[in-house]
Order: C-alpha cells, then sequence, then structure tokens
C-alpha cells in the first residue's frame, strides 16, 4: 500500500502547483475544453490577466454532472453547453440571469436568452474534400438523391450534440417527411460514430467522401494546414445553427467573480481569440476577429434553427424516426 | 483452524472492496433513481444484440484458435517464441489504436479492398454487426490460442509416444488425445471470451455502423448522457451483472481444471507431425493468424511513426502520467488479486469475488462511486485513488484466472513442505509463493499496466480538468483536427502499453528462470 | 514415545483405526498392502489430516491439534522435498529458521551438515543441478538440523535404483542412530524393513497394528500381508 501511496503521490506531483491565495473561480466544461489544443488555455489566460483570481475548469459530462449535485454544486459557471441541453438544465433552476446585452450578437439567428449566453456558433454542414469529390451535393435533395456509393460518417444523435443537430436539421427541412429522408440516406451512412472525432478521423484517412460536421471546419485546414482542399457542402434548403452557451450559477459564493467571467464572454479580447482557439464563428464578429481564409468561407443562405422547448419536444420522436430507419 | 481462517483475511478485505466497488456502486445509483425502472423494447434489442455478438464472437475465437494452436504445437521454426508472444499483442491493444488499425486493413480504403478491388471483385464493409465480431475476434483470438495451445501443451508426450508407437493415423490422434483436451479446454475458452465480448463497449461504438449494434454498456451510457435516467441505467446495470453472473456460473461448471494446466512445451513427438499436406495447412493457419493479428498492429504504428517528431511537449508529460497511473494501478492489481488466487483454491467466494468487475458497468460504477463520495470529499480530489481503484478492479479478474491455476500447482507440489517447516506469514510469501509465482505475477502485471495504460477515463466525472493521460491527449488531439498528431500519440501510446508489458512479464521470468 | 491413542482417521469412504504406541528411538517399518493408509496413518500423524476421533501424544503430551510445522518431527515426502528455486544452503537452512535469517553460526552448521551428507561444496547449486542421491542428502541434512526426535519417511528414496536406495537408508539410519531419532519409515520392501528395522507396524483392513518384531512378522506373516508379499 505504501508504495502505491508514494507512486500516487509522485503522479499528483507532476500536476500543475495551483496559485493560492487568490479567489477561485470554478468553471465546468466538456472534455474537449481543457485541453491545450481546446479553448479552455487561452480562456484562462485571458480572464486570469485581469480578474486577480484562479480560474479552475472541471472537465467532463457538464449536465449530468450539474443534475447529480444539485444546489451542491462547486461550480460557478458552466461553459460549453448546447441548446440541445439547455431546456433542462433551465429546468433544474440553477442557473441566473448573465446580465449581458445581447444585442450586441452578431448570430444569424435572433437571441433573446436571459440567461444562456452564446459565446461561438456554426452551423452542421457535410465535410468533403475538393480533390476527390468534384460535384459534391448542392443541397440535403441532393445528398439523399446521391448514388449509394458516396458514404457519409455521421455521428449518434444519443450520445453526440452535431449527431443530434443532424436530427433537427433532416426535421426542419423535411418535417413529416423526415422518415423517408432516413430510408434514402441510411445506405449512404457507411457507419455511426459515438462522437465528433471518430468521425473526422474517419474522413481525414480517406474511409468516407463526406463526414457530418460544421461549416466552420474548413478554416481549421485554410487557417492552421495552409490547405484548402476541404469545404463544406453549402445545401440550398439551409444549415443547422449550433452554438455554445455559458451560464453562471445561482449559487455561486463568488457572485461578483463569476459575473465580471460573464462580462468577459462578449469582451474583445474573448471574441477576438475564439475564431481559431476552437474553430468557429465568434459571437461578436468585428473587423479584424476573422483571419482571412476564415473570413472567406462560404456562408449558408438561410439558418435553420428550433426554440429550445421546440427541439426538446421533437427529440424523442425525431430519434424514434432515425432509430427506425437505421432497422433498429 | 484459527489460523487457516486468518490466513483468509487479506482475502476477504478485497473480496469486500470488490463487492463495494461493484454492488456497492450499483446499489449507490438506484437509490439516487428512487429506483429500477422499466426497460423499453430498444432496451431488450440491446441485450439481445450483446448476448448474440458475444456467443458468435467467442465461437469464431474459439475454431480459430483450434487450428491456429495445434499448427503452433506441431512446428518448430526459427521465431516461433517470438512469434506467439507477438501475437499475444492485440489483447492488450488499447481500444481507441485497434480500431484505427482495423479499419486501416478492413475498411472502405484498406488494405482488404484495396486487393479485391485490383483483382476486380466486389469490395467487402467491416462496418455493421460483423465489424464488431471482426474487432471481437481480433482482440480475443490470442487469449482463445494461449487456453488451447496449453491445452495441447498438457497432454504428457508420452501420450503421442503412445499413440505414435500403435500406429495412430492423424486421425486417431484428433480422436483419442486431441478431442477430449478440447473437450475440456474450449467451454472455459467460450465462456472467458464471451464475458469480455459481454461487457465491450468502445468497439461497438465505431465499427458497429449504426444503432443496430447497440450493447447493454452502450445503452447504459445513453440512459446516463442521453435521457439522464438513473433508474434505467440501474435496471440495465442490474442485468448486465445478472448476465455475467449467469455466464460465470456456467463458466464455474463447465471448466475442467486439467485443461487449464500450463503445460511444459515440450517437442512434438516425431512421427505424428504429419505429411506435407498437414505442414501446409499448418503453415496456412500460422500465416493466417499472424497476418489478421500483426498487420493492423504494424500498420498503426507506422502510420504515427512520421509524426513522432512533432508530438507537442505535453504529451511528454502526459505519457509520464499514464506511466506512472500504471504503475501505481499495477501494484494495486497484484495486492488486491494474490490474496483472492492464494485463498480460491480453499474456497469458492474467492474466485467469486475475483470475477465481480468482468460484470460491472464503468459508468454505473463510477456514479455510485461519486454519489457515495460526494458527500464527504470533492470529487476532483478523488480523481488519482478512484481511477486507480477502478483500473486495477477491471484487470483484477485477468490477474486472478492466470493466477489461480499456477497458485493450485503450487500448493499441491509445496504445501506440505512448507507446512511442515513452519514455513507461514511473511517468510513464506518472501522464500515461496512469491519466487513460485512470479511469472504469473509478471505476466498479470503487464496486463494489469497494458490495460491501464489504454484507459480513456471513463469515470470522468472524477475528472480535474488538469490529469491529462496519453489516451485522453490522444482523444483531444483528435477533437481538434489534428488526426497526424494523434497517430502519432496513439503510435506512442502502443510502443509505451507493449514496452511496459514486455518489461513486466521479463521481470518475471528472470525472478523465475525455470 | 509416540502415542496413537484410539486414532480414527476419515478420508471419504476410507477408514483406518490406530490404538499403539512407538518407544523412543525405536525404528519401526510401517508395511502394508498398497492403499491400505500407510500414507494416511503419516499425514495424520505429521498433521496434514485431521483425526475423525482420538489423540495423538508425543511424551505424553497432546499434540492432535498442533500446527504440522511446530510438531517434535521431520518428515520427508516422496518427491518435492526441496524448493527448487533455492539453492542447497537455502533449503537446508530453512531447517534452522522458517524465515531464513541464518547467523553466521547457523552457516556453519549447515556446512558441518552439508559435510557429514557428503555434500560438501554443494552449498549454492539449486537442486536441479544435483542428482537423485544428492538430492535426497539435502533433504536429510536438513533433517539432521532440525533435529526433531521423531523421524517420518514416506518412501523419499523409492526414485533412487536399488543400491542408491540402501545407501539412503543406510545413511538415515546411522543419522537416526547418532541423534536417538525415532525413525517411522514406509516402505514397499520387506528387505528394507528387514535390513534397518527391528520392528515393523502392519497397516492392513482398515487397522495400524502395534509394533511388533520385523523377522516374527516376516517369517509368520498374517494373511492379509501373506497376499501382499506373495509369499
Amino acid at each position: 500500500m505504501k508504495k502505491t501511496l508514494m507512486l500516487a503521490g509522485l503522479v499528483a506531483a507532476a500536476s500543475p502547483v495551483l496559485a493560492e491565495d487568490k479567489p477561485v473561480l470554478t468553471v465546468y466544461a466538456p472534455d474537449y475544453f481543457t485541453s491545450e489544443w481546446g479553448p479552455g488555455p487561452k480562456i484562462e489566460e485571458g480572464f486570469e490577466a485581469t480578474c486577480n483570481c484562479d480560474l479552475q475548469f472541471v472537465a467532463g459530462d457538464v449536465l449530468p454532472r450539474l443534475l447529480l449535485e444539485g444546489d451542491k454544486t462547486e461550480a460557478d459557471a458552466v461553459i460549453g453547453l448546447n441548446t440541445d441541453v439547455t431546456a433542462r438544465a433551465r429546468a433544474t433552476g440553477l442557473f441566473a440571469p448573465h446580465g449581458q446585452d445581447t444585442s450586441v450578437l452578431t448570430l444569424p439567428i435572433a437571441w433573446t436568452d436571459e440567461v444562456f449566453l452564446p459565446f461561438n456558433w456554426g452551423e452542421t454542414a457535410f465535410v468533403y474534400d475538393k480533390t476527390k469529390l468534384a460535384n459534391p451535393p448542392a443541397s440535403f435533395d441532393d445528398l439523399l438523391n446521391a448514388p449509394d456509393d458516396l458514404k457519409i460518417a455521421i455521428q449518434d444523435p444519443r450520445s453526440s450534440i452535431s449527431g443530434l443537430a443532424l436530427l433537427l436539421w433532416v426535421k426542419a427541412i423535411y418535417g413529416d417527411q423526415a422518415p423517408e429522408a432516413w430510408t434514402k440516406l441510411a445506405p449512404k451512412v457507411l457507419t455511426v460514430t459515438p462522437g465528433w472525432s471518430e468521425a473526422y478521423g474517419l474522413f481525414t484517412d480517406g474511409e468516407v467522401d463526406m463526414v457530418l460536421s460544421y461549416t466552420t471546419s474548413p478554416a481549421y485546414h485554410i487557417v492552421a494546414e495552409g490547405d484548402d482542399t476541404k469545404a463544406a457542402a453549402i445545401f440550398s434548403e439551409g444549415h443547422y445553427f449550433m452554438t455554445e452557451l455559458v451560464g453562471q450559477l445561482r449559487t455561486t459564493d463568488t457572485p461578483e467573480l463569476t459575473q465580471s467571467f460573464m462580462d468577459y464572454i462578449l469582451s474583445d479580447g474573448f471574441q477576438s481569440m475564439i475564431a481559431t482557439a476552437n474553430w468557429s464563428y465568434p459571437a461578436v464578429i468585428k473587423e479584424g476577429f476573422l483571419p482571412e481564409g476564415f473570413a472567406a468561407l462560404p456562408r449558408p443562405e438561410k439558418t435553420l434553427f428550433y426554440s429550445e422547448t421546440e427541439a426538446e419536444a421533437l427529440r424523442a420522436p425525431a430519434l424514434e424516426e432515425w432509430l427506425a430507419a437505421f432497422g433498429n | 483452524m484459527a489460523r487457516s481462517l486468518r490466513q483468509l483475511i487479506p482475502a476477504a478485505l478485497s473480496a469486500s472492496l470488490l463487492a463495494a466497488l461493484v454492488l456497492g456502486t450499483l446499489g449507490a445509483v438506484t437509490i439516487r433513481a428512487g429506483g429500477f425502472s422499466a426497460l423499453g423494447p430498444r432496451d431488450l434489442d440491446a441485450l439481445w444484440f450483446t448476448v448474440w455478438q458475444a456467443a458468435v464472437s467467442a465461437v469464431i475465437s474459439c475454431a480459430l484458435a483450434v487450428p491456429v494452436a495445434r499448427a503452433l504445437h506441431r512446428r518448430r521454426f526459427a521465431g516461433r517464441d517470438l512469434l506467439i508472444s507477438l501475437m499475444g499483442a492485440p489483447f492488450i491493444l488499447p481500444t481507441i489504436a485497434a480500431v484505427m488499425g482495423l479499419i486501416a486493413v478492413f475498411g472502405r480504403r484498406g488494405l482488404v479492398n484495396g486487393a479485391l478491388d485490383a483483382l476486380g471483385l466486389p469490395g467487402m464493409t467491416i462496418y455493421g454487426a460483423h465489424g464488431v465480431i471482426l474487432a471481437h475476434v481480433f482482440f480475443n483470438l490470442p487469449l482463445a490460442t494461449r487456453m488451447v495451445l496449453h491445452g495441447w501443451q498438457a497432454i504428457p508426450s508420452e501420450r503421442f509416444r503412445l499413440a505414435a508407437s500403435l500406429g495412430f493415423a492423424p486421425a486417431g490422434v484428433t480422436r483419442h488425445l486431441e478431442r477430449p483436451m478440447l473437450r475440456a479446454v474450449l467451454p472455459g475458452a467460450f465462456l472467458a471470451i464471451f464475458l469480455v465480448c459481454l461487457t465491450s463497449f468502445a468497439i461497438a461504438l465505431t465499427l458497429g455502423g449504426g444503432p443496430k449494434a447497440t450493447t447493454v454498456e452502450l445503452a447504459i451510457y445513453q440512459a446516463f448522457r442521453f435521457d439522464f435516467d438513473l433508474g434505467r441505467a440501474a435496471t440495465l446495470a442490474l442485468m448486465q451483472v445478472g448476465l455475467c453472473l449467469g455466464a460465470l456460473a456456467i463458466s464455474a461448471r463447465l471448466t475442467l481444471r486439467a485443461g487449464f494446466g500450463a503445460g511444459l512445451d515440450r517437442p512434438p513427438v516425431a512421427g505424428l507431425t504429419g505429411g506435407p499436406f498437414t505442414r501446409l495447412i499448418d503453415s496456412t493457419a500460422i500465416a493466417a493468424a499472424a497476418l489478421f493479428l500483426l498487420v493492423p498492429i504494424t500498420l498503426i504504428l507506422a502510420r504515427g511513426v512520421p509524426g513522432l517528431a512533432d508530438l507537442p511537449a505535453s504529451i511528454w508529460a502526459a505519457s509520464a502520467t499514464s506511466l506512472g497511473l500504471a504503475a501505481a494501478s499495477t501494484v494495486l492489481t497484484i495486492l488486491l488479486a494474490l490474496p483472492l488466487a492464494l485463498a480460491a483454491p480453499r474456497t469458492r467466494w474467492a474466485e467469486a469475488a475475483a470475477m465481480l468487475p468482468l460484470t460491472a458497468s464503468a459508468l454505473v460504477m463510477g456514479t455510485g462511486l461519486y454519489l457515495i463520495a460526494r458527500p464527504f470529499v470533492a470529487a476532483s480530489s478523488l480523481a488519482l485513488p478512484v481511477t486507480l481503484i477502478a483500473n486495477a478492479a477491471l484487470s483484477l479478474p485477468f490477474a486472478v484466472r492466470l493466477l489461480i491455476p499456477e497458485v493450485r500447482v503450487l500448493q499441491a507440489d509445496y504445501d506440505r513442505l512448507a507446512a511442515s517447516l513452519n514455513m507461514s506469514g511473511w517468510a513464506r510469501l518472501r522464500l515461496l509463493t512469491l519466487p513460485r509465482l512470479a511469472r504469473p505475477l509478471g505476466f498479470s502485471a503487464g496486463l494489469a499496466a497494458a490495460f491501464s495504460m489504454g484507459d480513456l477515463g471513463v469515470i470522468t466525472l472524477f475528472s480535474d480538468g488538469r490529469t491529462q493521460t496519453l489516451p485522453l491527449a490522444l482523444f483531444q488531439l483528435m477533437g481538434a483536427y489534428r488526426m497526424d498528431q494523434a497517430a502519432a500519440a496513439a503510435t506512442l501510446l502502443i510502443a509505451l502499453t507493449f514496452g511496459l508489458f514486455w518489461l513486466l512479464d521479463r521481470i518475471g521470468h528472470h525472478a523465475d528462470p525455470r | 514415545m509416540l502415542t496413537l491413542d484410539n486414532l480414527r482417521l476419515e478420508q471419504g469412504s476410507f477408514r483406518l483405526a490406530a490404538d499403539l504406541s512407538v518407544a523412543t528411538g525405536a525404528r519401526v517399518a510401517v508395511i502394508g498392502p498398497s492403499g491400505a493408509g500407510k500414507s494416511t496413518l503419516l499425514a495424520a500423524i505429521t498433521g496434514f489430516l485431521a483425526p475423525a476421533s482420538g489423540r495423538i501424544l508425543w511424551a505424553g503430551q497432546d499434540i492432535t491439534r498442533t500446527e504440522p510445522g511446530a510438531r517434535p518431527l521431520s518428515i520427508l515426502f516422496q518427491d518435492q522435498n526441496l524448493f527448487p528455486h533455492l539453492s542447497v544452503t537455502q533449503n537446508i537452512g530453512l531447517g534452522l529458521d522458517p524465515r531464513l535469517r541464518l547467523s553466521p553460526a547457523d552457516h556453519a552448521r549447515i556446512e558441518a551438515a552439508l559435510e557429514r551428507t557428503g555434500l560438501a561444496g554443494l552449498g549454492p547449486r539449486k537442486p536441479a543441478e544435483l542428482s537423485g542421491g544428492q538430492q535426497s542428502r539435502v533433504a536429510l541434512a536438513r533433517t539432521l538440523l532440525r533435529a526433531r526426535p521423531l523421524l517420518l519417511l514416506d518412501e523419499p528414496f523409492s526414485a533412487l535404483g536399488p543400491a542408491l536406495k540402501a545407501e539412503m537408508l543406510a545413511l538415515t539410519a546411522e543419522l537416526a542412530a547418532e541423534q536417538g531419532t525415532t525413525l517411522l519409515m514406509v516402505t514397499h520392501d520387506p528387505e528394507d524393513a528387514a535390513a534397518l528395522c527391528p520392528q515393523t507396524l502392519l497397516v492392513a483392513e482398515g487397522l495400524a497394528h502395534p509394533p511388533q518384531d520385523t523377522a516374527a512378522l516376516l517369517a509368520n506373516p498374517p494373511p492379509s500381508l501373506r497376499a501382499y508379499l506373495g509369499a
């Protein structure tokens, strides 16, 4: 036992030493957020430069954790929630208004929610390689009618946000005809992955021709890799809006600090950095916030979006339609 | 008699810890949920798919293991020992890397389809239920081959010599020597693999092709994540525990102890190795198995090599963390497994307790631990101990299974001598038990370290957001579009996992040079 | 004196009764048909088999419930008398201290025992590096150092050739005589019994008979023994 404890001590010592004496702001965030390659470190750096505090991210399944903890949660704020879970998050009664002026937002849809504040956004889209797919579908209909040897990878709506967004996207375009749309799409689906990463990996490996991702995905390849062969197929029916949100907890023991974090979200410092930190559009776009290649990305003509209540009501039946189409 | 009871105390402690970990956590989740909730038809589909795919995977693994093990038993060639060791590699390969490797071989743009295409033949797809089975066979064929090969080696060579002197044709050898051995060994191998496949989670995810391939463990995950329905998660977990315990009970009845003999690996008896035709069959079996098991690993290793130099510095820190965690959870595994293995020949409950973690849902275990611990301590301060205990618990069944046959041999051979010399307690452990069990201990430690290295940290509830392991970093690289760096991280992960396994196994051999 | 007081042994359907004593310093052969219970009787005396009833006494002291290692006896089994992973010195040293914490004086005693059993210089070797006869000598050297008043032999030399077996038995008898050890020795060979053991304990038909004069017993064996001896 002693040996184990010793080793455990060594491992613990390897993690960074925490700053002491400063007030601590605890923010729950999704797993991807806190890695060196996620937006977490830049947000932490930006906020700590002004707050004289210690911003600590706790990574994991944000909502299940909040639901388990209830009002005993240690979180002061949560970041990275998606619109698909806000209804349940709101129902906990744990959240306080964000207190920001939402009229400064430059989203393609109107946003008036007083509790959950968007910090970046994009739309679902199928991404392809221009050198391999010369004539990508120009509409969702085109995709449904494409030959079945056009293979795509999508994500499971039960475990992935983007997978769930696809359900709502199809519902928004096809409404009652969604089951037929799924039946047409199913033969082209090479596989359904649990999360976005696995599907995108299949795409970059050349295993699939198109992958369910975001309109902003090509920006990474263009800006970070100087590779302009990847593009999002823009569909005439429009694309489903996805945004990531911040909320502050009513139960925070440092209300002023938490409020100043909320104030930081829409500040130029945060918004000018988020495009390349999280490869998505800033919630407030100003001159110079988007690198050149990013700003030049093609934009859909229409943005589709369900309100939180509509989405919550559609979730279960849309899932049933999806499951049925995949033969289950 | 008081003394023999006292000797069981460490095993009882270990067993209680495991019972609390598996059943106690399930209880905590159920209480929090306010009871079990009813299952839907989809859950029953998941149950059926789980049982079906596990059974098919186990049957195929066992069926393929027979010709491969027979060929390995009959043939002697340069590099045979190395090949046998290498062919065990998939069993300890981190899942995430294995899936990448299988896709590189069997995927739409993989080697197999490339060859089929070049020959003008229609392609095949790996995605679907058969993809899940293919992956399970890939993982478990090494286990099955090993068990069957041990069976062959345990047939005394005198029997083969007798058969040769009686002029048996190969068919006669099969009928009188090999079939009875297989009858003794295969049920055990089948059930071991069946159990491993029952609780498989990650494999089914990408290769399953769609929601048809939903396993119970995946359904638990979805009940928790998508619906936050703890009651359903608890019911599913209970179902999984019941299913596994049922399979274990059957396995305990069917497995013949003799089948587990370690075998002495004597060279085959001349005259029974067959003519050119059987030689051709054997060569084909060995070559096919080696290709099937080794090409995916080689491809995935090679793919990441160019990116190794570009890996960010933090990867090395994550590697160090993973290695430290693996070392600590290995020590813990052995500390928990050894008392149970030593007690197993004397009490039935010891082995049963050791098998409990096989039945557990990692997600329910993590959630339950969280619910139990949270009123007392901050979850993030428990990240380390919880990760260690969970990792140790998950590799413990394998360690105990590996140790038990050797413990039986040890006790049969030396219990009386040790007792007559009044060796007991630490002296006995130091002078007799540890040196004589060094080989299975080294092997078990290697497995435990490998499993821990590949662990993605399913227990994210305890994550402190700072401790980054290598598999987690790999996943995060993928999540940040950095697929080439992720491939390099996968190469590093495989290399470190195998290296650690090899090192510990070697230490075991070195400590007991028989 | 070893006393088996109304001893009843049971193993499954097997039953054996013994009510007898063996005098201190005696050399007694244990003889009887295969499966009659010779080894079972030794196992009970050693403490590996708890009797169904009755008592085992040494010098008047009840040792029925004493742990095997704490009984005033040493035993040599048919095989597995040495630990293969320990050196000859360590194997013998276990006779002095089961934890193998050996003082320089202990090492000197081990050297002397090696000398006495004809193994001088072989201390660092592992058992596998020795011949069968040498391995037997190591086990014997250990009993020499343990110096327990009672020595039980469960056919430890049966795997050796006839000449070597005779030599080992002679050495054992010699050492036992030197130390005044009481010797109980299972054997299949009436000649061994006749050569080494003035007394013989017959185990047959569920009963261990009290020791009798070997020569007389062999000259006029009871029917159960006669069938076994084939005489």
